[in-house]
């Protein structure tokens, strides 16, 4: 989901067209210094308003990248994935953070503010900034802050900060395409309800009853047309 | 630069203003019985099945924001474009009073995205003052809705069950869908609780109910408005086929300002602005039908002044505006722990719970609080968004771990990734709905000293929550702890209490405000007759919730649909009689 600029021969929509456009920009990797217009990031059914609004907060820039790395590292010790899925970091996580924070701005200060208290903190325990630390020493100091309940008192803002970049995270991940894999989510397609699979039923000692059995839809007859005739209230 | 407005050519039989479901079931009935129709719409043109504003099966990651509610309050996939606040054109409040107003503004307005809960008011709906004292009874009962029940029930569709519940009429219904496991657990747990549970009422095909319509496809996003049109919004029931009939002219993006009348004081049609090119129109028709919501009606009356009218259209009596009210609402969570490490499967169901609990207590007369309310759930194993797996800490450390060890709320890791996994679909909530009491005071009157961007002085709102409403919230969320209970639950957070009048919702939050130009027998106490008809302008109609006298604590549009039918019915036979 990286910007991508383009000629406007080629400005439409949708995920063919912008797989052509960046064969085309490998072609010619200067072409976006030979046009500002750029194809749509993102087409989800927006009014004219809401695609001018999500364009003017894409065109800007909140995180540095200094900021962006160590935010993506945390992501990556908060979710690192597992054999089968990739960690946060590369699931369209940088993109979503960096939207997000300037979506909804009461992110921004205890987003950029927390960072620094990380790097704050690394320096007064190691004298190096949180990313040149060691493993053992970043995890040293996200023990002291993940776990919100039992938390020292010097180490509050901390922990507060590693709340919201936890949900931030998590939330990123799992409405990710991987992350939803992982999570093993089976709808957002055409179906037909039957209810819930027998197995299941047997195992939370649950049963449909009789009158539930008969008055409900049955899936073959979804496509017929109701005729009231025989129905009575 | 010269003001100038634009007369439209066209002298109209009826013009409508708003095509959501009163303006768009008086647009159907009415241009199938060949009057000529100006409909007007303050938003853009919507058609659930036009690709370009479809968001129906999307995916978060298509949406920047993962579908967060910044832009769109119910979430970037929602199908509202509006919300409770709406740039340029502000509301007002009395001071220490609240009221949230919730715009939206496109062809089918709010009904391309509500819950297609459509409950019958029932006999002891219309007539709650002769049981409790309070408030005022309708000029009208049941039975003279109840034919138009059942031909919107035919026409549109909703699927549920013959209960044979006194205050909760059967109608014409199509099979309901199967619960879902967690609402068999609460169902369950309601049984212990002596809380009835009955399969929901939506207006959702789970059969077809004509052929340009197809069934239900069970996505869960009745929502963002249906490509098959296998729900009911009125863009696609109802604006649609009065289109064909060839006796509407559609105007979007038209945000009316007043009701023009002549020097008798009768309606001619109305001034508007188009907001495409802010420049100002009129309209003329014989007669005139206010169908833009319950307050926008209200406010355009009393925007429409002039020495026949002084205090504004329609209001002789001084009740434009007055009596408004909305729903109760409160809700709670709960997480239940033996629908962790569930098996995984598709549970999408129709858009919204497959079964609900209607109000059982209209005996009791002792709970200190008149009026019922009824209780919605929602739960199981749906599509994440933006807000997804936050304050996990909250949960994680409520149940030991897959090794048998207690866990510290928090963390990070696979074993973090997979507390996540592990309690997705343990979740579920439940949310009153309730009636509240009509009153005088709680209303909406034009500001002073505001106008929106258009120029058109803006409401005031003057709303609060009485005892008996707060008394309500408090019954609703002990319902809601023995529910928990019962069915092996564990409420989530702290009980909401006496401090934020435990949970009740702003008025206007629940999104059912009505009222603001009521019906009855008494020119005095009422803006309309039993007709919908304004007492002072006999060609005058206000056809949304209005004209509502109380609103039970059923969802208002399967009432407002068939009030605009029987209305447009009267209207018809008047016209052809020469009356209006």
């Amino acid at each position: 989901m990286n910007r991508r600029e383009s000629l406007k021969s080629l400005l439409v929509g949708g995920v063919g067209t912008g797989l052509l456009i960046s064969c085309r920009l490998d072609d010619d990797p200067d072409l976006s210094k030979v046009t500002d217009i750029r194809e749509k990031d993102f087409d989800y059914g927006r009014t004219p308003e809401e695609a001018e609004y999500d364009e003017e907060l894409m065109s800007k820039k909140f995180y540095t990248d200094e900021e962006m790395a160590t935010i993506l590292l945390i992501a990556d010790i908060i979710i690192p994935g597992d054999g089968d899925h990739p960690p946060a970091s590369k699931t369209g996580l940088a993109e979503f953070i960096e939207f997000i924070t300037k979506d909804l701005p009461e992110h921004k200060t205890p987003m950029r503010g927390g960072l620094r208290w990380l790097d704050n903190e690394s320096n007064q325990r190691f004298e190096k900034g949180f990313k040149m630390l060691s493993e053992d020493e970043q995890i040293a100091i996200i023990d002291d802050i993940a776990y919100p309940a039992e938390v020292k008192p010097q180490h509050v803002h901390g922990a507060k900060f590693f709340s919201r970049l936890r949900n931030l995270v998590t939330t990123g991940y799992f409405t990710s395409k991987e992350g939803i894999e992982y999570l093993g989510y089976q709808g957002n397609r055409p179906n037909v309800w039957d209810g819930v699979p027998p197995e299941v039923l047997e195992k939370h000692g649950l049963a449909y009853d009789e009158k539930m059995l008969k008055n409900s839809i049955k899936p073959e007859e979804r496509n017929e047309i109701e005729d009231w005739k025989n129905y009575e209230i | 630069m010269s003001f100038q407005i634009i007369e439209q050519p066209v002298k109209y039989d009826i013009c409508i203003v708003g095509s959501g479901a009163g303006g768009g079931m008086a647009a159907k009935i009415l241009s199938e019985k060949g009057f000529k129709i100006a409909l007007l719409e303050a938003g853009p043109d919507f058609d659930p099945a036009n690709p370009e504003q479809r968001t129906q099966l999307r995916w978060p990651y298509e949406s920047p924001r993962r579908g967060a509610s910044t832009v769109r309050p119910f979430g970037d996939f929602d199908m509202a474009y509006g919300g409770w606040e709406l740039e340029g054109e502000p509301y007002t409040k009395e001071r220490g009073t609240e009221f949230d107003w919730f715009r939206s503004r496109m062809v089918g307005g709010r009904t391309n995205h509500w819950g297609r809960i459509s409950l019958r008011f029932g006999p002891l709906d219309f007539k709650r003052k002769d049981f409790d004292g309070k408030g005022d009874n309708w000029p009208i009962g049941y039975d003279d809705v109840k034919p138009y029940y059942d031909k919107i029930d035919k026409l549109i569709g909703v699927f549920g069950t013959k209960e044979g519940i006194a205050n909760e009429p059967d109608g014409y219904f199509l099979p309901p869908p199967k619960p879902r496991l967690h609402e068999l657990y609460i169902k369950k747990g309601a049984d212990k609780a002596g809380i009835p549970m009955i399969p929901s009422r939506l207006s959702i095909l789970t059969k077809r109910v004509n052929k340009k319509r197809q069934a239900c496809f069970y996505c869960n996003q009745c929502s963002r408005s249906c490509t098959v049109y296998g729900d009911f919004s009125s863009s696609s029931v109802l604006v649609n086929p009065a289109k064909e009939t060839g006796n509407v002219d559609l105007f979007v993006n038209a945000m009316v300002r007043e009701v023009t009348t002549d020097e008798n004081g009768k309606a001619t049609g109305v001034h508007y602005i188009d907001k495409t090119n802010l420049k100002d129109y009129k309209v003329r028709a014989k007669v005139v039908i206010l169908a833009a919501s319950a307050c926008s009606s209200a406010r355009i009356l009393l925007n429409s002044k002039s020495s026949a009218h002084p205090n504004g259209l329609a209001n002789s009596s001084d009740v434009v505006g007055r009596y408004l009210h909305d729903s109760t609402g409160s809700s709670r969570m709960a997480f239940i722990p033996s629908l962790m490490d569930r098996k995984r499967y598709n549970e999408d169901g129709v858009g919204g719970m497959h079964l609900y609990t209607p109000w059982w207590q209209n005996d009791n007369k002792n709970l200190g609080f008149t009026r019922g309310y009824h209780i919605e759930y929602w739960g199981g194993m749906g599509m994440p968004s933006y807000g997804f797996g936050f304050n996990m800490e909250s949960l994680n450390s409520l149940v030991p771990g897959m090794n048998g060890e207690k866990k510290k709320a928090g963390g990070y890791g696979l074993g973090f990734m997979e507390d996540v996994k592990r309690f997705y679909g343990s979740t579920v909530g439940m949310a009153g709905r309730g009636e509240s009491i009509p009153r005088k005071d709680n209303r909406c009157k034009i500001d002073n000293d505001k106008l929106d961007k258009f120029g058109i002085p803006v409401l005031k709102f003057n709303y609060k929550w009485s005892d008996e409403e707060v008394k309500q919230a408090e019954h609703m969320q002990d319902s809601f702890e023995e529910i928990i209970h019962a069915m092996g639950g564990v409420a989530l957070g702290d009980k909401p209490g006496k401090e934020s009048s435990f949970g009740l919702e702003n008025p206007g939050r629940i999104i059912h405000e009505v009222g603001t130009t009521r019906m009855g027998d008494d020119p005095n106490t009422s803006v309309l007759n039993k007709y919908n008809q304004a007492h002072d302008v006999p060609n005058l109609f206000v056809m949304d919730g209005g004209a509502f006298v109380s609103q039970a604590d059923k969802n208002p549009t399967w009432t407002i649909l068939a009030l605009a039918w029987r209305a447009s019915d009267y209207l018809a036979e008047e016209m052809k009689k020469g009356k209006i």
